[in-house]
């Protein structure tokens, strides 16, 4: 029994002079989703590229499922499903003939392919469009295709490379749940994201990657706690009292308040109880009269533990 | 929500079928795209219509004295012609299949690596053999009739369209190895012209200056269009089918590995 579904150690790849991966090392326990972490240009979608068998690292050894990548890449291929960046689908087939197709080189017989084909098509809602060709899809339709595609032969390890970039909100949702729905069947799944919130809401662990190298490992809320303090968020009615509030709170925690539209935010640290603090703003909001909407004491957010864990932000490309 | 992933299915790798039968599945979506856009059938019945009548009466009276003479020397040619131009759609397929990850998904599943190179030379063989009855049927319209026996017919056919496939191999890692679609237009014409212009397709090689013949002569294209012309007009061919098979060998014997190995390191 192995614990762990995917595990890469050490692994290095360069592209002529430049450096994609400088040494990583990943752990995926088996049934959980594992985020991967950072901005263009960090090496993300090369280390799925590796994972998934299409690309030959430099350097380090990866196990899928208990195979060693570079021994037994086909046992590792029966065991993967792919989405990557760019919806990769047959323009020219319809959805029915691009499910089928993947169907049939995985090995099903035809009458089998197509109800599996069906199947899925029902489940990501194309059925209506499954005798159309994918050219005529939105980005959405065929983004979906693309996922269904890559679960026709029931993956256990699941690679996701970006899969919501470019999908509006609902549609967004729509692949979370997928996710989810696919953990809880025992799918382990990689997914890389830009999106800090994607990973903060799917992800079980989260490694961050900047530059070729994973900088930081662990579940959000470790990574929260990590990059420091909670930050008090006020917001007041009247923008009027917004210099007053900002007082007052300098007042409490003795840091510097930060200001953006009718949200006031104050760095907490660890020094400080919260909820002391929390009783303090209002005590002393309530004795100057200044009225609040919404008042909260949170967590860091992972784009703050990104900014704070590689001093630039998560969407600013890795050029330097 | 269930059904959809791993949970109590054991992925059926009992059924898994070999490279043939994946390279077939690929073949049968090769043809699958003709049936989807009409546009595609356009261009592969224009092209060899426009050859044969284009050439017929471009060169006929120059050439020849009168096309109808003219176009029972060249139509076999124009055949072996229409095969290599249309090989070239071979590059522009795979390599539109690279850009848009299709092959990224081909190459994560576990079927054979050349599986997918396979099948698109296999579905171009289909699609080319579309064009060269098209050739026959426009030659025929305008008047040219074979004189050779039926099976010496045939075998012209079998070589041209093996020569096809041959070049189809070239034309894969042409593909492979482009950056853009815009590149694969440049390489193709620089490999094509020479080989179906620089041949005695048009104009009998002795009718070149020395220099060109020199070329002339050795081009695998003419080898094959004196083989076809042979065959087709029940005249002599000399070696020509054998030196013409040994070509087509030659050129799969190189450029297929290089091909799949393109294939493989692609990435």
């Amino acid at each position: 029994m192995t614990a762990y579904q995917i595990q890469a150690e050490g692994l290095r790849k360069r592209y002529g002079k430049t450096v994609a991966l400088d040494g990583v090392d990943l752990s995926v326990p088996a049934g959980s989703v594992f985020g991967l972490l950072g901005p263009n240009g960090a090496g993300k979608t090369t280390v799925v590229r590796i994972l998934a068998t299409l690309l030959r690292p430099d350097a380090g050894t990866v196990r899928i499922g208990g195979h060693d990548l570079a021994r037994s890449p086909r046992e590792v291929r029966d065991l993967i499903g792919l989405t990557g960046q760019y919806a990769a689908v047959d323009e020219d087939l319809t959805g029915r003939e691009n499910l089928t197709m993947v169907a049939r080189l995985l090995g099903l017989p035809r009458a089998e392919a197509r109800r599996r084909a069906g199947e899925l098509l029902e489940r990501f809602d194309l059925t209506g469009a499954a005798g159309r060709t994918a050219k005529t899809y939105s980005g959405g339709m065929r983004r979906r295709l693309d996922l269904a595609a890559s679960l026709i032969g029931r993956p256990r390890v699941l690679f996701l490379d970006e899969p919501t970039s470019g999908l509006d909100p609902r549609s967004r949702g729509a692949v979370w749940d997928l996710v989810r729905a696919l953990v809880d069947e025992g799918t382990t799944v990689l997914l890389t994201t830009q999106y800090l919130e994607e990973a903060d809401r799917l992800a079980g662990r989260i490694a961050v990657l900047d530059h070729g190298r994973v900088i930081s490992v662990g579940t959000p809320a470790e990574l929260k706690r990590a990059a420091g303090g909670r930050t008090l968020d006020v917001r007041v009615t009247d923008p009027g009292r917004l210099a007053d509030l900002e007082r007052v709170l300098a007042g409490v925690a003795g840091s510097a308040p930060t200001r953006s539209g009718e949200l006031v935010s104050l760095p907490v640290d660890a020094t400080v109880d919260g909820r002391e603090a929390l009783d303090e703003v209002l005590r002393r909001a309530a004795a100057e009269d200044i009225a609040i909407t919404e008042i909260a004491l949170r967590l860091a957010t992972l784009d703050e533990v990104f900014l704070a864990l590689t001093g630039h932000d998560a969407r600013e490309g890795a050029a330097a | 929500m269930t059904g959809v992933g791993a949970a109590g299915h054991p992925r059926g790798v009992a059924f898994r079928r070999g490279p043939a039968g994946a390279g077939l599945t690929l073949a049968w979506r090769g043809l699958l795209k003709i049936r989807h856009s009409p546009d595609q059938l356009l261009d592969l019945t224009l092209m060899p219509i426009s050859f044969v009548v284009l050439f017929t009466f471009l060169f006929g009276t120059a050439v020849a004295g009168d096309w109808h003479t003219y176009l029972q020397y060249v139509l076999p040619g124009v055949a072996v012609q229409t095969a290599v131009f249309a090989s070239m759609n071979s590059a522009i397929a795979v390599n539109s299949d690279v850009r848009t990850g299709v092959f990224d998904r081909l190459r994560s599943l576990p079927i054979a690596r050349s599986a997918p190179l396979v099948g698109r030379v296999l579905s171009d063989l289909v699609r080319n053999a579309l064009s060269l009855t098209v050739v026959f049927i426009v030659g025929a319209i305008l008047g040219f009739r074979t004189h050779g026996e039926a099976g010496d017919v045939a075998l012209a056919c079998l070589l041209v369209l093996l020569f096809s496939m041959a070049m189809g191999w070239v034309s894969v890692l042409i593909g492979l190895l482009a950056r853009s679609p815009e590149s694969i237009g440049g390489f193709g014409f620089v490999l094509i012209l020479p080989l179906t212009f620089g041949s005695n397709v048009f104009v009998p090689a002795a009718k070149l200056p020395g220099w060109l013949q020199v070329w002339v002569r050795v081009n695998p294209v003419t080898r094959l269009s004196d083989a076809a012309r042979g065959l087709m007009l029940g005249t002599p061919t000399g070696n020509a089918v054998l030196v013409s098979l040994l070509w087509t060998a030659a050129i799969v014997a190189v450029f297929a590995p290089l091909a799949v190995l393109a294939y493989r390191r692609r990435s």
